[in-house]
C-alpha cells in the first residue's frame, strides 16, 4: 500500500507540472475507438512498429557506414561481416523499408475503401500523404547510400527526370547532384538528409496525424460516427477505450507481423531479388550501366506511368508529360477529400460504381507495379498506358459518379 | 496484401528468365554445411584465382574459423604470402593496373559474385569455355562473351570446342521428341548455330583426355569452389538462418500469450 | 466485466505471463544492438599481436612507438647499467615500486624492472591518469619538473611522471604504473607483443 501511495505522490507531483496522467487518458485509457475495427485497422500501429524499428537500425548503421564514395559500398559489407550481428541489423533495415511501403500502402488503401478521408478527417489524410511523400524520398534517398550499381544509375535516371523541366531543369539537377554527375558529393547529401532531415520530418508529420486523428476520432468500416449515441456518462455506446482494448488487439497483429517480417529477414532477406537487388552487390561504376534499370519495388507504379508516356502532347515532349503524369499520379491523391462527394463513407454503403472504381484502381495500382519491373515492350506499355487511364479515372470522375449512384442507407449504430 | 504478394509470385519466373538470356544455365544447389567441399573450394580459390582476384571483403580469420581450418594451417598451406596476417582482409591480389595490362579491363573482386551473377551463372561460367582462335587468350565463353580472361582451369578441364552443328532429336508438332515408330530409336536432325543453344542443349564438345581431371572430377572442382564463393558471398548465412529458427519459434510462443489475452479482454466486448 | 469469478485472477495471470515472456523478448532483441558495438572483426585484426626485433636497439634507446598492437604507443627501452640502479634508488620515490597493482602487468612483470629481462622494459605508452600520451624523456638531466630526473615518461597534461620502469612518482595525479602488455621472446632478439606465450 505504502509504495501504491508514494507511486501516487509522485504522479500527482509530475501531473502538476506536466500533464502526464491527461495526455495517457486523452490518447489511451479514454481514448474510445469504434469496437468493429477489422484487419485493415491493424496497418496503423505497424506502421509506427516499423518506423521505430527502422530508426534504431537506421542509428545503428550510421555508426558503421561511411558515407563516402571510395567508402559506402566496402563499410555495407564491412557491417555485413566485421561488426557483430551487423547482417542483422542491415537486414532489419533493408527488409524495414519494403515492409514499410507494403504496411503504408494497405493503409491507404484502407483510407480509400472506408472514406477515412472525408470529413472531418480531411486533414489526417493530408498529414498521411505528406508522410508517404517523405516516405517515398527517404527510400529514394537511403536506397542510394549503399552505393551499389543499380541504386546508382536508378538515382541518376530520377535525378535527370528534373533536366525535362524547360529551362532551368539541367541545372536543377547539377543542383541536386552537387556535380556533373552522381558522385561521392551526391552520396553525402543524401546521407545527411536521410539520416538527420528527412526522419525528423517524419516523426513531426507522424505525431501530428495523431493529434489530428485522436481530435476527431477514428473512422470505421461501417463509416458511421460513435459520437452520435453516448452513455449517461458521456462515453460513446460503440466505442471502447483504447487501452486496454486495442492495445491487447494490435499486439497479437505486431507478433504475426513480426513472425512475417523475421521469415523473410532470416531466410529470403534479398526478397525474391526485389528487397535487395542482385545488381546492387555491385559497386557504383559511372562508366557500366546495368543492363535493366528499374527503380526499387515501390516506385514501380509511378515509374510504369512514366514509361507509359510515349507521344507529345500539346507542343510538349513526351518526356516532360511522362513526369506530369508521375508527379500528377501522387499529387490527385492530396486532393481526395474534395473528390469524394458521396454521401456515404464506407464502401460498404457507397454504390456499384463507386466499388468497381475503387477496384479497378487497386488491379491497376498492381498491374503497374509489376510492369514498372519489366523491360518496355509495346505490349507492356499499351497495358500501361491503360492502367494509368484507369488510375486516374478513379479520381478525376469521382465528383460524378460518387453523386450519381444510388448508395444504401447506412445503418446508426456500427454493425458486427 | 494478397494480391500484392501474388503479383510479386507471377513476376519471379520473369526474372529468372531475364538473367539466363539465352544459355541454358546448368543449376547447382551449394551446401554450406559440407566444410570439406568447402575447404576444397578456398584451396583451389587461393591457388587459382587469388592471383588475379581479390576478395577484399573478406578475412583470413572469419575464413579459416567458419571452414574449421586452423589458423596455424591455413596461413602455412593456403597462403603464399608469409608477411599476411590471419586478421587481415584477403586483398592481396594483383593490382588492377597490371590487370589492366595484361587483360584489358581490371580483373574483379569476386567476393559478392553469386550474389552479382547467381550461382548458376558463376556454375555454368566456369565449365564453358571454349576454343576460339579469335581471342586474345585463344578461349571464348558460352555465357560471358568475348571474355578477357584465360581459361585457367583448361589444364585440369581439357580442350573444349564450339561445334557449329550438332545432331539433336527432331521435335514434332506436339513439342515431344520424334521417334522412329519402328525401332522406337530418336529421329536426329542436324542443328547449327545459336538454335543449338535454344533447344536446350550446349554447343560444347570436350577433347577427350585432353585435360587432367575426368568430367566428374572438373565438376567436382567447379562445385566445390562455386560452394566457397557461394559461402564467401555471405559468410553470415548460416548464423542467420539458425538464428532466424529461434526467433520464430520464440515468436509462436509469445503468439498464444498475446492471442489469450487478447481473447480474454475482448470477452467483455459484446 | 464477466461474471465469471476466475476472470481477474486470468487476466492478471495472462499480463504477467504476456510481459515476462515479452521481456524476454526485448532482452533478446537488445542483443545484436549491445554486441555490435563491441570491437569489430576489423578492430580485433589491428590488436592482434606484433613481432619486433630488438638486435638493434642499443643500450640508453628507446624505439617505438608501435601502434599496430590495438592501436597502442608501445614503447621498447634497453636500460644501461646505470639506470637500473637508479630504478633502486628511486623506490621510495615511486608510489608503487614493487608492482603490488596487479592489473598494470603480467606477472612475470611484477619486479622492481617490471621486466622479463631486466634491461629491457617493454610498455604501454598511455598515462594512466587520463589517457594522455606521455613525452619519452629518457636522459638522466635537470628538467623544469623535476630537477633530479632520472629518465623516464613525463605526462604534459596534468603533470605526472614515470620512471624508466614505467612506475608512476608518488604525489601526481597518474593512479598507477604505466601499462606492461603481454609479452615473450621467440627468441634473443624477438619479441612478440600482445600475446602470451603459448606451450
Amino acid at each position: 500500500m505504502a509504495a501504491a501511495n508514494a507511486f501516487k505522490n509522485i504522479m500527482t507531483w509530475i501531473d502538476d507540472r506536466l500533464p502526464v496522467t491527461e495526455t495517457y487518458e486523452k490518447h489511451m485509457s479514454k481514448y474510445y475507438a469504434p469496437k468493429n475495427f477489422n484487419f485493415w485497422y491493424y496497418f496503423g500501429v505497424l506502421a509506427t512498429v516499423v518506423l521505430a524499428m527502422q530508426l534504431l537500425t537506421g542509428l545503428w548503421l550510421t555508426m558503421s557506414y561511411n558515407p563516402t564514395g571510395e567508402g559506402a559500398f566496402a563499410s555495407i559489407e564491412y557491417i555485413m561481416r566485421d561488426v557483430e550481428y551487423g547482417w542483422l541489423i542491415r537486414y532489419l533495415h533493408s527488409t524495414g523499408a519494403s515492409a514499410f511501403f507494403v504496411i503504408v500502402y494497405a493503409h491507404m488503401f484502407r483510407g480509400m475503401m472506408y472514406g477515412s478521408y472525408q470529413k472531418p478527417r480531411e486533414l489526417i489524410w493530408l498529414f498521411g500523404m505528406a508522410i508517404y511523400l517523405l516516405l517515398m524520398t527517404e527510400g529514394f534517398l537511403g536506397y542510394l547510400l549503399p552505393w551499389g550499381n543499380l541504386a546508382y544509375w536508378a538515382a541518376q535516371v530520377i535525378v535527370s527526370l528534373a533536366s525535362v523541366i524547360p529551362v532551368v531543369g539541367e541545372d536543377i539537377a547539377i543542383w541536386v547532384r552537387g556535380d556533373y554527375l552522381m558522385s561521392g558529393v551526391t552520396l553525402n547529401r543524401f546521407f545527411a538528409l536521410h539520416v538527420f532531415a528527412v526522419p525528423l520530418m517524419l516523426i513531426g508529420l507522424v505525431v501530428l496525424h495523431f493529434l489530428a486523428l485522436h481530435e476527431v476520432g477514428s473512422n470505421n468500416p461501417d463509416g458511421v460516427d460513435i459520437k452520435k449515441y453516448k452513455d449517461a456518462e458521456g462515453r460513446p455506446l460503440d466505442g471502447i477505450p483504447f487501452h486496454p482494448y486495442y492495445t491487447v488487439h494490435d499486439l497479437v497483429a505486431i507478433v504475426v507481423f513480426l513472425f512475417i517480417f523475421s521469415i523473410v529477414v532470416f531466410f529470403f532477406p534479398e526478397g525474391g531479388g526485389y528487397f535487395l537487388e542482385a545488381p546492387n552487390f555491385e559497386m557504383a561504376d559511372p562508366l557500366k550501366t546495368p543492363d535493366h534499370i528499374v527503380p526499387v519495388w515501390y516506385f514501380t507504379p509511378f515509374y510504369a506511368m512514366l514509361r507509359a508516356v510515349t507521344f507529345p502532347l500539346f507542343g510538349l515532349e513526351a518526356k516532360l508529360w511522362g513526369l506530369v503524369i508521375m508527379a500528377g499520379a501522387i499529387a490527385i491523391l492530396f486532393v481526395l477529400p474534395w473528390l469524394d462527394r458521396s454521401p456515404v463513407k464506407s464502401i460498404r454503403y457507397k454504390g456499384l460504381a463507386s466499388k468497381i472504381f475503387l477496384g479497378l484502381f487497386a488491379i491497376s495500382f498492381l498491374v503497374l507495379g509489376y510492369l514498372g519491373t519489366v523491360p518496355p515492350t509495346p505490349g507492356v506499355t499499351a497495358l500501361a498506358q491503360a492502367c494509368t487511364a484507369i488510375y486516374f479515372a478513379y479520381f478525376l470522375l469521382m465528383p460524378w459518379y460518387t453523386r450519381a449512384e444510388k448508395t444504401k442507407p447506412v445503418p446508426e449504430r456500427v454493425t458486427g | 496484401m494478397k494480391r500484392l504478394l501474388a503479383v510479386i509470385v507471377a513476376s519471379l519466373p520473369a526474372l529468372v528468365m531475364a538473367a539466363t538470356s539465352g544459355v541454358h544455365l546448368e543449376h547447382m544447389t551449394p551446401d554450406l554445411e559440407d566444410k570439406a567441399s568447402l575447404q576444397r573450394g578456398v584451396k583451389t580459390y587461393l591457388n587459382y584465382c587469388m592471383g588475379c582476384h581479390s576478395l577484399k571483403y573478406q578475412r583470413y580469420e572469419r575464413t579459416a574459423d567458419d571452414l574449421g581450418i586452423p589458423h596455424e594451417m591455413f596461413l602455412e598451406n593456403l597462403v603464399f604470402d608469409k608477411s599476411i596476417r590471419i586478421g587481415a582482409l584477403m586483398d592481396n591480389a594483383m593490382n588492377t593496373k597490371k590487370a589492366r595490362i595484361w587483360f584489358g579491363t581490371a580483373s574483379p573482386d569476386l567476393t559478392l559474385v553469386t550474389r552479382l551473377r547467381g550461382l548458376d551463372w558463376v556454375y555454368t561460367y566456369l565449365k564453358t569455355f571454349y576454343v576460339d582462335a579469335s581471342r586474345p587468350f585463344g578461349v571464348n565463353n558460352l555465357v560471358f562473351e568475348n571474355v578477357g580472361m584465360p581459361h585457367i582451369f583448361m589444364e585440369l578441364q581439357g580442350i573444349q570446342i564450339r561445334k557449329g552443328c550438332k545432331e539433336l532429336p527432331k521435335i514434332a508438332a506436339n513439342g515431344g521428341e520424334m521417334r522412329d515408330p519402328l525401332t522406337s530409336k530418336a529421329i536426329t536432325e542436324e542443328i547449327c548455330g545459336s538454335e543449338i543453344i535454344d533447344r536446350g542443349f550446349s554447343p560444347l564438345e570436350l577433347k577427350p583426355d585432353s585435360g587432367k581431371l575426368t568430367v566428374e572430377e572438373y565438376d567436382q572442382l567447379v562445385y566445390d569452389l562455386v560452394n566457397f564463393l557461394y559461402y564467401v558471398g555471405e559468410p553470415s548465412r548460416l548464423d542467420r538462418e539458425r538464428i532466424g529458427v529461434y526467433v520464430l519459434f520464440f515468436l509462436a510462443f509469445l503468439f498464444v500469450f498475446t492471442y489469450l489475452l487478447n481473447r480474454e479482454y475482448w470477452k467483455d466486448i459484446h | 466485466m464477466s461474471e465469471d469469478g476466475n476472470n481477474h485472477s486470468r487476466r492478471h495471470f495472462l499480463i504477467g505471463a504476456t510481459s515476462v515472456v515479452g521481456a524476454v523478448g526485448a532482452v533478446g532483441a537488445a542483443v545484436p544492438f549491445v554486441a555490435s558495438w563491441n570491437p569489430s572483426a576489423k578492430a580485433r585484426a589491428a590488436g592482434a599481436s606484433i613481432k619486433v626485433d630488438i638486435s638493434n636497439l642499443r643500450p640508453g634507446e628507446i624505439m617505438g612507438p608501435f601502434p599496430e598492437w590495438r592501436g597502442q604507443p608501445i614503447f621498447i627501452v634497453r636500460r644501461t647499467e646505470e639506470t637500473l640502479k637508479n630504478l633502486t634508488k628511486l623506490n621510495n620515490t615511486v608510489a608503487d615500486p614493487q608492482s603490488q597493482r596487479e592489473s598494470q602487468q603480467p606477472s612475470y612483470a611484477q619486479n622492481e624492472y617490471r621486466s622479463r629481462k631486466p634491461e629491457i622494459l617493454v610498455v604501454v605508452g598511455i598515462c594512466t591518469h587520463l589517457g594522455c600520451s606521455p613525452k619519452v624523456r629518457i636522459k638522466a638531466e635537470p628538467t623544469s619538473f623535476d630537477e633530479n630526473w632520472l629518465g623516464g615518461f613525463f605526462c604534459p597534461c596534468h603533470g605526472s611522471a614515470f620512471d624508466l620502469a614505467g612506475r608512476v612518482y608518488s604525489g601526481l595525479p597518474a593512479p598507477s604504473n604505466m601499462l606492461v602488455p603481454p609479452h615473450y621472446y621467440e627468441s634473443e632478439n624477438i619479441i612478440v607483443i600482445g600475446e602470451e606465450e603459448t606451450s
